[in-house]
């Protein structure tokens, strides 16, 4: 038995199978992301005034992951034109530049995501809050020591935009003071919770799809020996993917890093 | 091997081009000598599949009704041990939750979600779309398989573990999940039982079988028709697995996002559904707060409501196609058909705050949902009077898959126009969340789906096993389903009319009129005796109808090895189903069909036969034009 259209595209729709197939999951992860982003606008709109976060994220490390991707998006189309004209050599370069970039990718993810986690919002018993990155948290001393400022209104955490030249000093601080302490993790606020859970989602995407270029790189090459076409359209498609999972970061990097 | 295939002209001879050195050949040698496993477990083969997913779902179907029947106890007799397998249930689900074998609230609520997720997403879609589509959509449009028969596969494990997941949660501490199928938080959340957290597992695992199994249907009605076979040839059940599949593959990842956030709000302590200031068992949450329930509510339905037309399409597909087949005539308003589902198809997208109006979301969201709503109707209504008119002037044969498409057509009417009061948020004021709606559903879903899916397996279980299912036990079991369907769900009409509220354990009787006269002038009215006194016989009417399942059961398994031999088309179809061999081998066509007609060309006159099948050519004989005039 041989399912036809595998490879050659069938004439009156102009598509090969696995085409129609990743444009439909395509499609399909455009609702995922969408509801996830109807959540955001619902979440956003409904916040109290002046309690959405601006200027929470480290600015450069989300650019420079921008430009990550956008290169991986280069690198990958270049990898599809290299099988497309036969030159297997500029494949494998091309592909392994995406690899890497991924790979940049995520480690630069995983930096940003200690950084917030690494943040604390701690209440005293004052009534005043201190705000900062923890240096020091031995649970045998009993004393912690941050990097970072004390305020007395909440608000001033939650518009670092507007607040220029923020003076960041070391506080240590006796934990019989402590009245409440919170890691900027995603239970810190909906703002947090939507960035974790957003980008977390999409840093999956990236790992899935660097799987899957993987395999083709690797062990998945084989085929391009018997059936190259069939390889290329491997290529193809995956690369539909990358792009797809490039574009998702286009719109997360505006709305959670830049608004 | 039916003769009239190898007689039609081959538009491609499979084994002398194509099959070179195409890296198929890895798959030759997996079928060279195929034991068990790849056979019956691990196989690729869609008939397979939709064996699989048919089997596992009428399992689920099965055991979502013995949790009915379980809830229905509770609700006659509250309180009470449940008899025979009370001690059971307490020694399987421990004594908290069945102590002494009396179902407590917590596992009636438990019993009342699963009942609720088992049989829409293990039981109805599973069989109606994967089963009967897996089984029948290839063979109709004439393709060899599925687009993606590894994914086909992978579709099928990911139902499965998803299943065993929820049927796990039953098991654990603190029971499965008691939020109700909808799941709304906070309550979902606020609940201690991880239960829960199996559900969004399992409904993760379930999306993304759904998902793939969406995205290879999709793919295979667009790319795998075989040649000849138009859209506007397609039989009429294709279409409905076409549009079934697109609401799948773009309403279930909103369902995706939110079991997601939910998943976070456990896991994660975040709060998208929790708002500020909710307290849990009389304490403040210590939550960040600031979600918003009303989001959970919009993804849910935002799936909920195609997720109807994902349970309806299906069955109305099978019952054109019997309908069709056992008038003996063409379907009447054909394309009045494609355009309806296809209008519903995307009507469906944008109704599905019609469950929300008494959430206070606003009155002119309301106004607007009320307007689709009646608009969707309009599509329903054109297939109902197309599947009606259909019968009319046929010489129509009585056989068990007709008898149960007949049965279709009125009780799913009974559930739509029950729907339209449910739609007008005035009228749903009152009717909102009572025992009407369960009825009014449960007639879309029961003896409308579930009957439509019965036929479906009397119908295509010839070609499947080569036999019939024995035609008296399926009147037996097709005449008491009706009869009992009926007793069970016509007299929630009157209690939800009455105001009797769904999902309470003990059927409503702390608000009965009977313990409110008990408890002095404060409190009058109540639900009256005669209301309360109706649970006793939907409860025997329950158990009747469990009990009638029983012949359909050993029919269904003693048919395999004893029922009535048949040839490959018994039923003297038309549709490209019909025309391989039975049961169809691997591959499914001797040589890929070439469709010359529409899907029901019955009784064509001056034809020979009563049926003109699609894949006959469309010249007689090339013989006969040529005679000349007769001379004088």
């Amino acid at each position: 038995m041989e399912i036809p259209y595998t490879v050659e595209a069938r004439p009156d729709t102009g598509l090969y199978n696995a085409k129609v197939g990743i444009w439909l999951f395509l499609a399909s992860e455009v609702m995922l992301f969408g509801g996830l982003f109807s959540g955001y606008i619902l979440l956003r709109v409904g916040a109290e005034p002046g309690m959405w976060p601006h200027g929470w994220q480290n600015l450069t490390l989300g650019t420079i992951n921008t430009i990550v991707l956008a290169l991986s998006a280069i690198t990958t189309l270049m990898a599809w034109v290299a099988c497309k004209v036969r030159q297997f050599d500029k494949f494998k370069f091309f592909h392994a530049c995406t690899l890497l970039c991924a790979l940049t990718f995520l480690c630069i993810k995983l930096v940003e995501y200690h950084e917030h986690l690494n943040h604390y919002e701690i209440h005293l018993t004052d009534g005043t809050i201190a705000d900062g990155d923890m240096v020091q948290n031995d649970p045998t001393q009993d004393h912690i020591v941050i990097s970072g400022r004390i305020v007395t209104d909440e608000k001033l955490l939650y518009d670092l935009r507007s607040q220029k030249n923020i003076e960041e000093k070391e506080l240590t601080i006796p934990r019989s003071q402590i009245q409440d302490m919170q890691s900027y993790g995603p239970w810190h606020n909906n703002y947090l919770a939507l960035y974790f859970t957003l980008t977390g989602l999409h840093a999956l995407h990236i790992l899935g799809g660097s799987v899957v270029i993987a395999y083709l790189w690797g062990p998945g090459r084989k085929m391009w020996k018997k059936d190259p076409e069939r390889y290329t359209n491997r290529v193809e498609v995956s690369g539909l993917f990358w792009h797809f999972v490039d574009l998702v970061w286009i719109f997360l990097f505006p709305v959670l890093y830049l608004t | 091997m039916d003769e009239r295939i190898e007689q039609f002209p081959p538009y491609r001879k499979a084994e002398t081009h194509g099959h070179d050195d195409h890296g198929h050949d890895d798959h030759g040698h997996a079928h060279a000598h195929p034991g068990f496993w790849s056979t019956y477990i691990f196989s690729p083969d869609h008939k397979v599949i939709g064996i699989q997913y048919g089997v596992t779902a009428l399992s689920f179907l099965f055991f979502g009704l013995m949790l009915m029947l379980l809830m229905r106890w509770q609700i006659a007799h509250p309180g009470q041990a449940v008899p025979l397998i009370g001690w059971f249930l307490e020694k399987m689900l421990g004594e908290t939750m069945a102590p002494h074998g009396v179902i407590s609230p917590d596992l009636y609520n438990a019993f009342g979600a699963m009942h609720g997720t088992i049989m829409v997403f293990l039981g109805i879609v599973p069989l109606a779309f994967a089963a009967f589509g897996n089984y029948v959509v290839p063979l109709m449009i004439g393709a060899p398989d599925m687009a993606f028969p590894r994914v086909n596969m992978a579709s099928y494990q990911a139902y499965f573990l998803g299943g065993l997941v929820m049927f796990i949660s039953f098991f654990i501490p603190g029971g499965a999940a008691q939020a109700g199928w909808t799941s709304y938080s906070p309550l979902a959340t606020s609940i201690p039982t991880h239960g829960q957290l199996f559900w969004i597992i399992g409904m993760i695992l379930l999306i993304t079988s759904s998902l793939l199994g969406a995205v290879n249907f999709i793919a295979t009605i667009i790319q795998l028709r075989a040649p000849g076979m138009t859209w506007m040839r397609m039989p009429w059940f294709v279409w409905t697995q076409f549009i079934t599949a697109f609401l799948l593959l773009l309403a279930f990842p909103p369902l995706e996002a939110a079991a997601v956030m939910q998943l976070m709000d456990n896991v994660a302590h975040t709060s998208f559904f929790l708002p500020t200031g909710l307290a849990v068992g009389g304490h403040l949450a210590n939550i960040s707060g600031g979600g918003s329930p009303l989001l959970w509510q919009h993804l849910f339905w935002f799936l909920g409501h195609p997720e109807v037309y994902v349970l309806i399409l299906p069955a109305m597909g099978i019952v054109c196609e019997i309908v069709a087949n056992n008038t003996r005539k063409p379907i009447w308003g054909y394309k009045s058909l494609v355009y309806a589902v296809l209008a519903i198809g995307f009507l469906s997208m944008i109704v599905w705050a019609h469950h929300m109006y008494m959430t206070g979301m606003g009155t002119v969201i309301s106004t607007f949902f009320q307007a689709t709503t009646m608009i969707i109707s309009i599509p329903s209504v054109i297939i109902l009077t197309c599947l009606f008119i259909s019968l009319w002037g046929g010489s129509i044969r009585i056989n068990t898959p007709m008898l149960f498409a007949l049965a279709f057509l009125p009780m799913f009417g009974i559930g739509g126009l029950t729907g339209l009061p449910l739609g007008f948020n005035v009228s749903d004021v009152h009717l909102h969340d009572t025992y009407y709606i369960i009825a009014h559903f449960h007639y879309v879903v029961a003896p409308g789906t579930i009957f439509g899916l019965f036929a479906g397996v009397y119908f295509w279980y010839p070609k499947m096993t080569g036999r019939k299912m024995s035609e008296f036990w399926g009147g037996v079991h097709f005449w008491c389903s009706l009869l009992f369907m009926n007793i069970v769900f016509m007299p929630m009409f009157a209690q939800g009319m009455a105001g009797m509220l769904r999902r309470m354990a003990d059927g409503g009787a702390n608000y009965s009129a009977e313990v409110n006269s008990r408890a002095g002038g404060d409190v009058i009215g109540g639900l009256s005796p005669a209301m309360m006194s109706l649970h006793t016989p939907i409860l025997w009417g329950a158990i009747c109808l469990g009990i009638a399942q029983i012949p359909f059961i050993i029919n269904f398994f003693w048919s395999i090895s004893h029922g009535e031999k048949v040839g490959d088309n018994p039923w003297q179809s038309t549709t490209l189903e019909w025309q391989t061999p039975t049961p169809p081998p691997h591959g499914n066509f001797a040589i890929t069909p070439r469709v010359y007609r529409g899907p029901y060309e019955y009784s064509v006159p001056g034809h020979d036969t009563d049926f003109t099948p699609q894949n006959e050519p469309d010249v007689p004989t090339p013989a006969a034009p040529k005679v000349p005039t007769p001379a004088h």
